[in-house]
């Protein structure tokens, strides 16, 4: 069984992933700032994380795989997780919006798989 | 002087150019323009030198049918007839094009009985619901610089998404009433992240994810002395009761207090709740100080696509057409819930990419319709289209106008013209082909 735990996952905009948007979504920019998850170091020492390791985080609606990079100083609390926006954040949304027109696409409750082996890239 | 001079060297320099990437519209760029390509943007923040430097003609089809490169009087022909036969079609998007497009995009959705939604809805759609309900106290940009002494950001982080946010309008400028600019105001960051924009703040308070509606209603009953269980309001917002009442002691000293709200609150669970809070404790404040609030909006033209289809409508997004007047309804009329049910059988998407950003179950019923994309960049959604529209960018290649965040109008002053053909054209085309498929006579000049 791989280590398991809960984490919320606020996606949100970036300038790198901004810059990719102009630059084009199937450049290489781009891909890498969606395809990152950031993590307290606190956390992926915990969970026995290192740079760059894959983890799987599925969520009531969907499931991703992702690369952990190391949350900058203290921009993230303990048991907060930050992706920028994008195909993959996306795909842990739920279709209902709760009669509001808008997914819950933020503070989206995920639990976090450390996957056992490298795996390749998830592509949009 | 004229706004565009050329130096005989073939390089153009167009002054006081819009960039329209974000809602700031910053209207007061030089490009340096060679041929098709722009060299430098002087004064534009990283994301508008992305945005000018990356927008050149690329090597594309300006038309492709089922994938296949094709004449544009094919493309314009198998639109209006995908959008014409359709029983409940979709207009989506609209954010990042001029408010002429805008304005055709509306009447075609207008004669073919279809629902128009654009991206607000997956914004600040729940922020224009707040509206309707509690109203909002607002006020220009140039307001804010000249006279806001007490800033704050709320689920909100310029640094990344409006760089010049902080530079020309919010903290740093000297304004007439704040000689001495960032010395004069107080800035005050409130978020569940420590965001580059919390690093300029004075003040930062880190809040609970997902508590931004008890953190709003604690400072609006703090604004009213009512008695609050301090243990209570810290359990809920991970915030201490004192570090709220000495924010409500400093709001109510402001001369001039802003709020400027992100997604942060309307992505978040509570969505039109969390903005109605934001808008009413604005308002609240109003009995001790002058205080108003601003949602930072995203896309160059969001706020364009709010007035025109308000204008159009009555109604600002998530507007059903289908039986010849229009009615509002989010969560019923809007984008991702009728392609998340599997209710729309066509849609025709302009300047947005719901094949990256929408839920999955929208995405995968989008991708079964027939449905037509216009975008001056190849995305996700351009490349499932039956017809994809490659058209010249607004604002680089495209003249009219947009609205700032403020919903100041401002003129657009493209850079060079390009080959392509704008969205404005091609809509024009379909619409024209729509009214005749649809046998609706043509109306006289100068009422349409
Ligand atoms: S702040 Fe926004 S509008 Fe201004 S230059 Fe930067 S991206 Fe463009």
């Amino acid at each position: 069984m791989p280590l398991a735990d809960s984490f919320i996952l606020i996606p949100g905009r970036t300038s790198k992933q901004g810059v990719g948007i102009s630059e084009g979504k199937f450049q290489s920019g781009y891909q890498e700032e969606i395809h990152a998850l950031q993590m307290t170091s606190h956390d992926m020492q915990r969970l026995g994380i290192a740079t760059g390791d894959r983890v799987r985080l599925i969520s009531e609606w969907g499931s991703i795989e992702v690369a952990v990079v190391p949350s900058k100083g203290d921009e993230l609390p303990v048991g907060i997780l930050f992706i920028a926006y994008g195909d993959l954040s996306s795909r842990l949304m739920g279709g209902d919006t709760h009669g509001s027109g808008m997914p819950t696409s933020k503070g989206i409750d995920v639990r976090l798989e450390v996957m056992g082996c490298p795996t390749p890239k998830t592509t949009g | 002087m004229s706004d565009t001079e050329d130096n005989g060297l073939s390089l153009k320099i167009v002054r006081d150019a819009t960039c329209t990437f974000c809602g700031c519209v910053c209207d007061d760029i030089d490009l340096h323009v060679q041929g098709h390509k722009i060299v430098e943007a002087k004064r534009a923040c990283v994301l508008g030198t992305a945005w000018f430097l990356n927008h050149e003609i690329e090597d594309r089809p300006s038309c492709l049918v089922e994938g296949q490169p094709a004449p544009l009087a094919d493309g314009i022909e198998r639109a209006a007839q995908i959008l014409a036969t359709a029983r409940y079609p979709l207009i989506y998007g609209l954010s990042d094009t001029t408010c002429e497009s805008q304005r055709v995009a509306v009447s075609i959705g207008d004669w073919i009985g279809g629902l128009v939604d654009t991206t607000t809805s997956v914004c600040h759609g729940p922020s224009g619901m707040a509206f309707q309900n509690v109203g909002e106290v607002t006020a220009t940009l140039g307001e804010v610089r000249n006279r806001g002494d007490m800033i704050i950001f709320w689920g909100s982080n310029p640094a990344e998404s409006h760089p010049r946010h902080f530079t020309k309008y919010s903290l740093m400028p000297k304004g007439m009433f704040l000689p001495n600019g960032r010395k004069d105001r107080t800035c005050v960051v409130v978020d569940v992240r420590k965001t580059k924009s919390a690093k300029a703040a004075d003040i930062f308070i880190p809040i609970k994810p997902r508590k931004d509606f008890e953190a709003l209603w604690t400072l609006r009953a703090l604004a009213q002395d009512l008695p609050l269980d301090g243990d209570l309001v810290e359990r809920e917002t991970g915030v201490a009761i004192a570090v709220w009442q000495d924010l409500m002691v400093r709001m109510k000293k402001a001369r001039y207090g802003v709020i400027f709200f992100g997604m942060g609150l309307t992505m978040t669970r509570g969505k039109h709740a969390n903005s109605e809070a934001l808008l009413a404790l604005t308002r609240d404040m109003n009995r001790y100080t002058r205080f108003v609030c601003k949602p930072n909006r995203g896309h160059g033209n969001v706020t364009g696509a709010d007035n025109v289809v308000s204008w159009r409508t009555g109604y600002p997004f998530g507007v059903n057409l289908a039986r010849g007047y229009p009615r509002f309804n989010p969560g019923e009329y809007t984008a991702s819930d009728v392609l998340a049910r599997r209710e729309a059988d066509a849609a025709m998407i302009i300047a947005s990419d719901p094949m990256a950003n929408f839920s999955q179950p929208a995405r995968e019923h989008l991708a079964s319709i027939p449905y037509i994309a216009f975008d001056p960049k190849e995305t996700p959604t351009t490349r499932h289209a039956t017809v994809a529209f490659n058209v010249a960018t607004y604002g680089i290649n495209v003249p009219g106008t947009v609205y700032r965040m403020d919903d100041v109008p401002i003129p657009l002053r493209p850079a060079f013209e390009s080959p392509l053909p704008s969205d404005f054209d091609v809509l024009q085309g379909i619409e024209k082909r729509v009214r005749e498929l649809l046998g609706i006579v043509p109306a006289a000049a100068g009422t349409g």
